[in-house]
């Protein structure tokens, strides 16, 4: 059994994390992690650097739960790139964060999160710092 | 040395406008530093066209300091990412992102940028006693002197030049080559215009090199797109602490020495000061394993030196009108644009311009040192625009700007296909520079070839009999044979070594 997290180092990225480790263990599952900038930048703020992960991949194996890092830059829509990645892995479920937006600031923005969930084809999580 | 002059050129940089320009310039040049792929020739070869508008010592001002501002800002990413912004911080890489991986960021950036100032103030010092003198012994040149000078100095960069030398040779000849286009000086025949009146002045050096270095170098990086992303590094502590700077302090006197010197030599420059520095520290220290690991030395060198070759490299230049460098010839380009023509007469016939351009170096290290220690959050957050927002913005403005010099389309032309030309030369390694270089120089050498030639009666033996030139190109034939010789007696060595094993085999029988 697997879960897929989408992880940005926000504290939407740690409530969405910390849930799906939570619900990796409640499945006995294996956890993907996965943190992917956008191509093109030397640098990107979405990634998370090498202390980030290590800490986080102690905090789910402290909880019994084993966590396989994906951070290869993305092409594109960061959703496409984790509703593809949930098929590829054969995800059972896919856990995001949610920002809190107004109805009008969704409507300005677009969103990520709104993508995700209308585009995957299996169960999507959404939590909220 | 007669002080008023050069007390009268601090006057110059004091001038608000001045002071704003080596502001923007260094600026400048610190943000291309930090951009990976953009180096200083590029960004200043963009920029020649707003040179244009403003006085001649502001224009220098501004290019020079985005010169040697580079130099600062290509050490950040060194640091932080393990990220060269410069081919001169490649060497920096080894131990300034140890020492980041250490939690030492900060004591490396902060060595790093008082290195640069020493290294870039020793620089200016020396270059202050040093320059008058080089102008005062090249007054006496003539035109043959200046062949040899000219051919010394494309042969020099073909040679010392990174990367392959055949390959360096043959892009000085095409920039020989192309500096013949147009009407002849002397009897007034048109060469290769194909009867286009555009070509009949000749190529203007303005759109080939905003072609070869600017566009060029924007398609060649496009490519490069499936590079690593990294994640935004924290920076903390930039103050090197007082046994840091102690541990270093060697290393930046002798980093800035040996800068200095490299950086007069043409074809020598920041990168290769940078890389021998590195290499002499390395071999001077009795703990050279430490080096790699986090030495700061191995910072503080480097950064002396290349920081000090790049305000040296303006001697050769500015006394004797040879670029040592191909942003050296970007600068060039921009005299000329500006109606001066650097040479050794430049110090007393503009010593405006000169003390200027000199005493501005001051400054825009103080300007360095001061925003490079706090500020390098702030250079480092351009990293994240990605390359298919700043692509578009540069080639625009290499295209506007390109039209705006001569108010005509054929430059946006040039400047197209000689963007096409750098991107293919990148591709199959061939360095533009010397091709750039080249054709600077191609005028000159042409010019005094044959003024020499009507001097000597059609004989070029007269070289020989005139101490200098014949000095030159003497130096001109051992440079040129030297290779060639190294290369039959390392042959002859490797021919003779296994016989020798068969030798030393047939005893062991």
């Amino acid at each position: 059994v697997t879960v897929l997290v989408a992880y940005v180092p926000t504290p939407e990225g740690d409530a969405a994390f910390a849930a799906a480790v939570e619900e990796a263990g409640r499945r006995g599952g294996r956890l993907v992690l996965l943190n992917t900038p956008r191509e093109g930048a030397p640098v990107s703020a979405a990634m998370a650097d090498e202390d980030a992960v290590r800490a986080l991949v102690e905090r789910a194996a402290a909880a019994g739960v084993g966590v396989e890092v994906h951070q290869e830059a993305h092409t594109g829509d960061v959703a496409d790139e984790v509703v593809r990645v949930a098929g590829a892995v054969d995800a059972e479920m896919i856990v995001i964060g949610l920002r809190k937006r107004s109805p009008v600031g969704k409507l300005l923005m677009g969103s990520t999160a709104q993508r995700i969930l209308l585009d995957a084809d299996r169960p999507v999580l959404a939590v909220k710092p | 040395v007669d002080l008023a002059p050069v007390l009268d050129g601090f006057g110059v940089v004091l001038e608000p406008t001045n002071l704003l320009y080596c502001l923007i310039g260094v600026v400048v040049g610190m943000l291309v530093g930090v951009l990976p792929g953009l180096g200083p020739a590029a960004t200043i070869a963009i920029l020649l066209p707003i040179t244009i508008g403003i006085e001649p010592v502001t224009a220098i001002i501004m290019l020079a300091g985005i010169f040697y501002g580079a130099q600062y800002g290509g050490t950040i990413t060194s640091v932080l990412l393990r990220l060269p912004g410069e081919a001169s911080s490649v060497v920096t890489v080894f131990d300034g992102h140890a020492l980041a991986r250490n939690g030492r960021a900060g004591t490396a950036l902060g060595i790093a940028a008082v290195g640069s100032f020493i290294g870039g103030t020793v620089s200016i010092v020396a270059l202050s006693f040093v320059a008058p003198l080089v102008a005062g012994f090249a007054l006496d040149f003539g035109p043959p002197e200046y062949t040899a000078l000219a051919l010394l100095g494309i042969l020099l960069v073909a040679t010392v030049s990174s990367g392959d030398r055949l390959k360096a040779v043959i892009a000085a000849c095409l920039g020989l080559l192309l500096a013949t286009v147009g009407r002849d000086s002397f009897t007034g025949a048109e060469r290769f215009t194909f009867d286009n009146l555009s070509l009949a002045d000749g190529l203007d050096f303005v759109p080939i090199a905003m072609g070869l270095f600017g566009l060029g170098e924007i398609l060649y990086n496009l490519e490069e797109r499936h590079r690593a992303v990294h994640a935004p590094a924290k920076v903390a502590n930039v103050w090197p602490s007082g046994a840091d700077l102690r541990q270093s302090s060697g290393a930046i006197g002798r980093g800035s020495v040996l800068g200095f010197f490299l950086g007069i030599l043409p074809g020598g420059g920041a990168t290769l000061a940078s890389l021998a520095a590195y290499a002499v520290e390395k071999r001077r220290s009795k703990t050279p394993e430490r080096f790699g690991r986090g030495a700061v030395e191995g910072v503080a060198a480097p950064e002396s030196a290349n920081n000090a070759a790049a305000t040296s490299s303006f001697i050769p230049l500015l006394t004797l009108g040879i670029p040592a460098n191909a942003t050296m010839a970007v600068i060039f380009g921009a005299l000329l644009i500006q109606g001066v023509s650097p040479g050794p007469q430049l110090v007393d016939q503009e010593p405006e311009l000169f003390w200027g351009v000199v005493n501005s170096m001051y400054i825009g290290n103080i300007l360095l040192l001061i925003m490079s220690i706090p500020l390098v959050g702030l250079f480092v957050k351009i990293l994240r625009v990605r390359a298919t927002i700043l692509a578009p913005i540069t080639v625009l403005i290499t295209l506007v700007g390109v039209y705006t010099v001569n108010y005509d389309v054929f430059d946006i032309g040039l400047v197209v296909v000689f963007g096409a030309l750098g991107y293919l030369m990148k591709k199959l390694g061939f360095d533009p520079g010397p091709l750039v270089l080249a054709f600077v120089l191609g005028s000159l050498l042409e010019d005094s070839l044959r003024r020499s030639l009507l001097l000597f009666d059609g004989d070029p033996t007269g070289f020989l009999t005139r101490p200098i030139s014949g000095t030159l190109f003497v130096l001109f034939l051992v440079v040129a044979v030297l290779p060639a010789i190294q290369a039959v007696l390392h042959r002859r060595r490797a021919s003779r070594r296994p016989a020798q094993s068969t030798a030393e085999n047939k005893e062991l029988v």
